[in-house]
């Protein structure tokens, strides 16, 4: 098969998925018991305020034509309004999701550089007192529940060293320097303009929360490159490539991770949705203005609207990163490229 | 003629969780600058140990334990940390840097499974460029490029597929390319473990063809580890047999086959089929090689050999010159 003709089957095999989705939490909520717009109100609400109400979130029409608005609606990039204030929830989503994305790339690049080369150094000094370390290091930080750790980090770090904020994503009174919008990523966008001052504020607030998601994920690239690596390099081409006098460096990295790394790009993919889980927790500890935060608040109100928007929209973001990461899979195989 | 490789009194252990298995007990080897050593013995006898520590790359968790290995040197070899001189030189005080200064450049090493050993992940013209630029730091990817085409040219492989990649060659297409690979470098002592088990006898053949007109061409001095008798037999100047990690008999071929001394080499002998005699049943040796944990006293042979004598149980026997010319180690024979 062509990579061609692999991407395009992999594409259209997306789309039932994130069909099947939004039906899925569609359905979900129209399960829950509890009338949304009952629950909205407090109790002896006046029935045509009510009324009202329901149409102008389109709940008052049919379970059917309810499902058709939804889905025309998302293929329009329209996640709908929120309960609260009738607001496009597109607006909140498209406002915050940059910062989670921030959060997200951050966390990504700790959990993966950190997790491939503690394990790397684990699976070469297999059976050693570093391997022991590194493989309890990897299980006490998966194990660590986010917000606790983050809290912790919070405690040292902040209160106590005094060296970084305990949350948010600037500092408020150096609105100065806040970085220009360009993608949205603080850190980027201050280099981009040649904001110094902004990008080293932007950093500091990014290193706890990111430090923090970071080390809860890299215990799962810790063990998958461990394990993988542990069995290229028993491979005969890693030994033959040993036995023609390549450096260690080239035989560690340019044979024997090389060939361990397509596991670890999968559960790159994989760990995307987990990824999205911590970032709600680790937002919500560090009060960082991502989507996170915007998810629990509207939960803390009931907002039916907008918590479908979001989940849906995660949803979404999640097969995404799926479909290009097994692009990128089938990219680096030589063997599926062809 | 000089000695090229001298291996003396080597020990190799590996400590498992079972305990400690002794895969090579005290192997000595002599192998002659320009001739072919056939290493045989069962599956299993240490054969490809010895192999692997000549590179000293011994699969973990073995471990060389004492011995020395002498390489002659027919020119100084530069490493970063201390050159090598010419000469010979004991591979076993030489430091890690050395060592991989000397694999591929003067020792070259070819594996059993060619499905198996080569990067997939690579073209077969990386696997050229990495082990040129590893032993020459200085040389440019197109220059290597050039040489590794030259190489394929010369092995019956068409130069433009240096930008294949190793599922797109058949079994003894990649047997060639690491053939080649071991060759690019002009080392002076090759050593091939089974290179043709994994191949059907039309392949077989023509491999084994090719490296006899290659070690022609090059000058080599070749190691072939094999426990096919029969490819032995042509190929081979001389013959070690091992077992159970000690070497039994080691003779020129001739003499192995024509007057072999030790019971174990008669029998395997005996062992191998004649398809001139169809007639004759297969023989085997009764019993089964020892379990390397298991601590046998004396001859490691004793329990399957006929002529086991009271001496065989109690007192290991050592490489004495035999009367074929060569050695071997039996309570049968004296020193002549």
């Amino acid at each position: 098969m062509s990579l061609r003709s692999y991407i395009v089957s992999r594409v259209l095999l997306t789309i039932p998925m994130i069909m099947l989705l939004l039906t899925l939490v569609f359905i979900i909520l129209r399960i829950v018991p509890g009338d949304p717009a009952l629950l909205h109100f407090e109790k002896n609400v006046d029935p045509e305020v009510l009324a009202q109400f329901r149409a102008q979130l389109g709940l008052d029409k049919s379970i059917p034509e309810q499902y058709w608005d939804y889905l025309t609606g998302i293929f329009r990039g329209d996640f709908g309004l929120s309960m609260q204030d009738f607001a496009p929830i597109t607006d909140h989503l498209v406002g915050r999701f940059p910062a989670t994305v921030e959060l997200a790339l951050y966390s990504m690049l700790i959990a993966v550089g950190l997790g491939v080369f503690l394990g790397v150094k684990s699976s070469k000094k297999y059976d050693s007192n570093t391997d022991q370390g590194i493989r309890l290091f990897g299980i006490v930080t998966y194990a660590i529940p986010v917000f606790f750790l983050g809290m912790i980090f919070q405690f040292i770090f902040s209160i106590w060293l005094d060296w970084l904020p305990t949350g948010q994503r600037f500092d408020p009174r150096m609105g100065a320097y806040m970085p220009e919008r360009i993608t949205g990523l603080y850190t980027i966008d201050s280099l981009l303009t040649g904001n110094l001052v902004g990008f080293v504020t932007s950093l500091r607030y990014l290193i706890l929360p990111s430090l923090t998601l970071g080390l809860i994920l890299c215990g799962v690239f810790i063990r998958l490159t461990r394990t993988n690596m542990l069995e290229t390099l028993r491979q005969d081409f890693v030994v033959a490539a040993e036995a023609r006098g390549l450096s260690e460096r080239t035989v560690t990295y340019g044979y024997a991770l090389k060939n361990a790394f397509l596991p670890i790009l999968t559960m790159i993919g994989l760990q995307f949705a987990i990824l999205l889980a911590g970032a709600i927790l680790t937002e919500t500890t560090f009060n960082w203005p991502g989507l996170g935060t915007y998810l629990v608040g509207r939960i803390d109100h009931r907002d039916y609207t907008a918590i479908q928007g979001t989940v849906v929209f995660f949803g979404i973001l999640v097969s995404l990163v799926s479909l290009f990461v097994d692009i990128l899979y089938a990219y680096f195989d030589p063997r599926i490229r062809l | 003629m000089t000695d090229l490789l001298r291996i003396e009194n080597l020990v190799v252990e590996y400590a498992t969780r079972r305990g400690t298995a002794r895969a090579l007990d005290k192997a000595s080897i002599i192998l002659e600058e320009n001739k072919t050593l056939g290493l045989a013995g069962e599956s299993g006898c240490g054969k490809s140990t010895l192999g692997r520590a000549i590179m000293r790359l011994v699969p973990y968790p073995g471990k060389i334990i004492e011995g020395e290995i002498f390489l002659n040197l027919d020119q100084p070899v530069s490493v970063k940390t201390e050159d090598i001189p010419m000469g010979e030189v004991n591979l076993m005080n030489l430091d890690e840097d050395q060592m991989r200064a000397l694999r591929g450049r003067m020792i070259a090493y070819i594996f059993q499974d060619p499905m198996t050993s080569l990067n997939p992940m690579l073209t077969i013209g990386d696997h050229f460029i990495q082990i040129m630029q590893a032993h020459d730091p200085e040389i440019e990817d197109e220059a290597a490029l050039d040489r590794a085409k030259e190489i394929l040219d010369g092995l019956g492989i068409l130069p433009e597929r240096v930008t294949d990649y190793p599922h797109q060659f058949s079994g003894g297409m990649r047997q060639r390319v690491m053939i080649g690979l071991g060759l690019a470098l002009r080392p002076r002592l090759l050593i091939s473990d089974e290179p043709t088990t994994s191949l059907d006898v039309i392949v077989e053949a023509q491999i084994l063809e090719q490296m006899a007109e290659l070690k022609d061409k090059f000058n080599l001095t070749m190691i072939l580890i094999t426990h096919n008798l029969g490819v032995l037999a042509q190929t081979a100047d001389d013959i070690a047999i091992i077992y159970a990690g000690r070497i039994m008999e080691h003779a020129s071929t001739d003499a192995l086959f024509g007057n072999p001394q030790h019971p174990y080499t008669k029998a395997l002998l005996e062992a191998v089929p004649d398809v001139s005699k169809p007639e004759k049943k297969l023989t085997w040796i009764p019993g089964a090689p020892p379990d390397l944990m298991d601590f046998i006293p004396g001859c490691m042979y004793n329990p399957r050999c006929p002529h086991a004598m009271d001496i065989c149980r109690t007192t290991v026997p050592t490489l004495i010159k035999s009367k074929s010319g060569g050695k071997v180690a039996c309570w049968l024979y004296e020193e002549e």
